[in-house]
């Protein structure tokens, strides 16, 4: 099981365009990956999810994901957070 | 099925065959299954997925900006968690269409309740739920068709949201059966010089690719039409596209009295099609589009960038900018947010921008650094206004903020009637037409039940113009018209007549506008003014006007048919 905490870098948050990127590098994974911002935690393959949870520039959330691959999934996932989106 | 009429908007002529926008689906009945769960679920599975791949591949052959948005619906039908919440709706009992349509209710009311850009999510929603329910129904997708041809496009009215997704190089025509001149349909049509009639009832009751010959000059549908007559309308549709490439010069009548024709703009965008188009300047900016997608009023910096790049494509020509108007068809939040039984006649206009004074003085300092910064030569009006004291308080607020010339716009009879006592307080006039003529016959705009009295030829409407023409000349004051009714090629003459000394359109129109105001001399345009004004109807100044205008020279129409 793995777990990283990144700041979102994407200007205007996660909002559709990057929120759809973001899916789409989690759905490609394979892996069941949990995103927690705050109290809620979601299914982060989920684009409704992820537009719920309001995420915006410089919000700290959380990934978690189990499996022999989390790791390098994370750490890919992570990066992208990690991005801005909107530049 | 005989002949339709209805409004015309502008002189265009297109022949194809119909497509229908389909009606937005009825709620699914919440009824029990018949089927079981798990059928229901295999259904809801599969319409899913089919809907996200039909989005997807609209996506593709879309490309650019609407693929992003294309893409995020499109991950939205393949929601995991959305499915799980139609599964455990399809596990009480629920059919897969009603259980469909409640998780997708349930999120889009989730996002509504967050608001700003998420609310704005809840639209994409709606329509993601329709397609996936039209699905498990077996009937088509609701929203703009888009075969891969060419074709005209029947709808009851169009939506914002319609307009935008429109293939403009497949769409002939536009024909609704709602909807007046002044509908967003109407609006769209001249902008980006689409055929249309709206208002057009029956139309309906066409079928899907029937072909039929739109004449938005006559505002008729021909919906039985022979080979000859198609032949014969593609072949004026050739040589008027042949005409239009004709060089553009400057507007005037036949004497050589100069009158300016500018571009009537919704977005900065506008701007360099409508100098290709021959627009002299802008006779008509209106702010509030940039806006609408807004919760709170845009920041002075945000304003200044947008103005700025308006003025820069203008350097050297006159643009005349309306303050935002806030209105019953455009409401704004952040304006006016109460609800009014009659928002026509509510706090709209300069009456909203006074009740939010920092808003209207944001927008003006915005305007004025946007001014300063660029070589246009800026006008400033404001939407509205029906005293002589609100003239005076705009115009002195504009000054203190720095803008050189300030004006009113006319749309009020109270306004038009005391033309002579507002003009003398400031720089300016300029007479929106579509909402005197509402104003004047007591008819709403929006209604399509009452469209047949928006109608600017009539003796009324033109009578209070004649009052602010007049008021001009006294007071030695520029009065423009910015209305649709400078759009329609003979009134556009009646109203030079009247005493307009520039008129504004959209852009499409300029080029009819132009060739109609060569024909005729000023005292021609006085004559036509004057037999208009003693017409007793709108229908009767028409056809006074045409036959006076016909006996005097060869129609332009039947010039450009011969060739």
């Amino acid at each position: 099981m793995a777990d990283r905490t990144v700041t979102i870098a994407s200007s205007h948050g996660l909002h559709a365009r990057p929120a759809s990127l973001f899916v789409q590098e989690v759905t490609s994974s394979g892996l069941v990956v949990e995103l927690t911002k705050g109290d809620k935690k979601i299914n982060a393959a989920s684009i409704l999810g992820v537009i719920s949870l309001g995420i915006q520039h410089g919000d700290e959330v959380t990934l978690h994901a189990e499996g022999e691959t989390a790791e390098s999934v994370l750490d890919g996932l992570a990066a992208f957070l990690g991005t801005d989106h909107d530049a | 099925m005989s002949d339709l009429t209805g409004v015309g908007i502008g002189r265009g002529l297109a022949v194809g065959p119909i497509l229908r926008m389909p009606e937005p689906l009825p709620e699914p009945a919440d009824a029990a299954s018949t089927v079981g769960a798990d059928s229901e679920k295999v259904r809801a599975a599969g319409a899913l997925a089919a809907t996200a791949a039909d989005i997807r591949l609209r996506g593709q052959r879309a490309g650019g900006a609407a693929k992003d948005v294309l893409d995020a619906q499109a991950f939205m039908a393949e929601d995991p968690t959305l499915k799980d919440d139609v599964d455990a709706r399809i596990d009480s009992g629920k059919t897969a269409e009603r259980a469909v349509y409640e998780a997708f209710a349930a999120f889009r009311d989730l996002l509504t309740s967050m608001g700003g850009y998420m609310g704005e999510r809840a639209t994409d929603l709606n329509d993601v739920s329709q397609r996936v329910v039209a699905h498990l129904q077996g009937v088509s997708a609701p929203g703009v068709p888009d075969p891969d041809y060419p074709f005209i496009l029947v709808a009851r009215d169009l939506a914002p949201a319609d307009t935008a997704l429109l293939d403009l190089d497949k769409v002939l025509a536009l024909i609704t059966s709602d909807g007046g001149p002044t509908s967003h349909t109407a609006i769209l049509a001249r902008e980006k010089s689409i055929v249309a009639i709206v208002g057009a009832s029956g139309a309906l009751d066409l079928a899907d690719d029937q072909v039929v010959i739109v004449d938005a000059s006559k505002g008729t549908v021909s919906t039985a039409p022979s080979a000859d007559e198609q032949s014969a309308a593609a072949g004026t549709i050739a040589a008027r596209a042949a005409a239009a490439d004709a060089p553009v010069g400057p507007g005037a009548l036949a004497d050589g009295t100069a009158v300016p024709l500018l571009a009537n703009l919704g977005s900065a965008d506008g701007a360099l099609p409508a100098v290709e188009k021959g627009a002299e300047g802008v006779g008509l900016f209106r702010t509030e589009f940039l806006f609408l997608d807004s919760d709170k009023a845009p920041t002075v910096d945000e304003q200044q960038a947008k103005y700025t790049q308006l003025l820069e494509a203008f350097a050297g020509k006159k643009v005349v900018v309306r303050a935002l108007d806030a209105g019953a068809d455009k409401p704004l939040s952040f304006l006016n947010d109460e609800p009014e039984e009659n928002p026509a006649l509510g706090l709209r206009g300069i009456r909203a921008l006074r009740a939010n004074e920092p808003i209207l003085r944001d927008q003006l300092t915005a305007l004025a650094n946007a001014d300063a910064a660029t070589d246009a030569d800026l006008w400033v009006m404001a939407p509205m206004v029906s005293t002589v004291e609100e003239t005076r308080y705009f115009t002195k607020l504009a000054k203190e903020l720095g803008i050189k010339t300030a004006g009113v716009m006319i749309e009020v009879p109270a306004a038009a009637l005391l033309a002579d006592r507002i003009l003398p307080e400031t720089d300016f006039a300029s007479i929106g037409t579509n909402d005197l003529t509402q104003y004047t016959l007591a008819a709403d705009r929006l209604l399509g039940s009452v469209a047949s009295f928006q109608d600017p030829w009539h003796p009324a409407v033109l009578r209070l113009v004649g009052e602010v023409g007049r008021a001009g000349v006294t007071a030695g004051k520029p009065v423009g018209i910015c209305g649709e009714a400078a759009a329609d090629p003979l009134l556009a003459v009646v109203l030079v007549g009247l005493g307009a000394t520039s008129l504004s359109m959209s852009p499409a129109a300029l080029a009819d506008v132009r060739t109609e105001l060569a024909r005729f001399t000023l005292d021609q345009a006085k004559e036509f003014a004057e037999l208009a004004l003693s017409a007793n109807s709108a229908v009767e100044a028409r056809v006074a006007v045409t036959a006076a205008a016909n006996s005097l020279t060869t129609p332009i129409t039947t010039i450009t048919e011969a060739e």
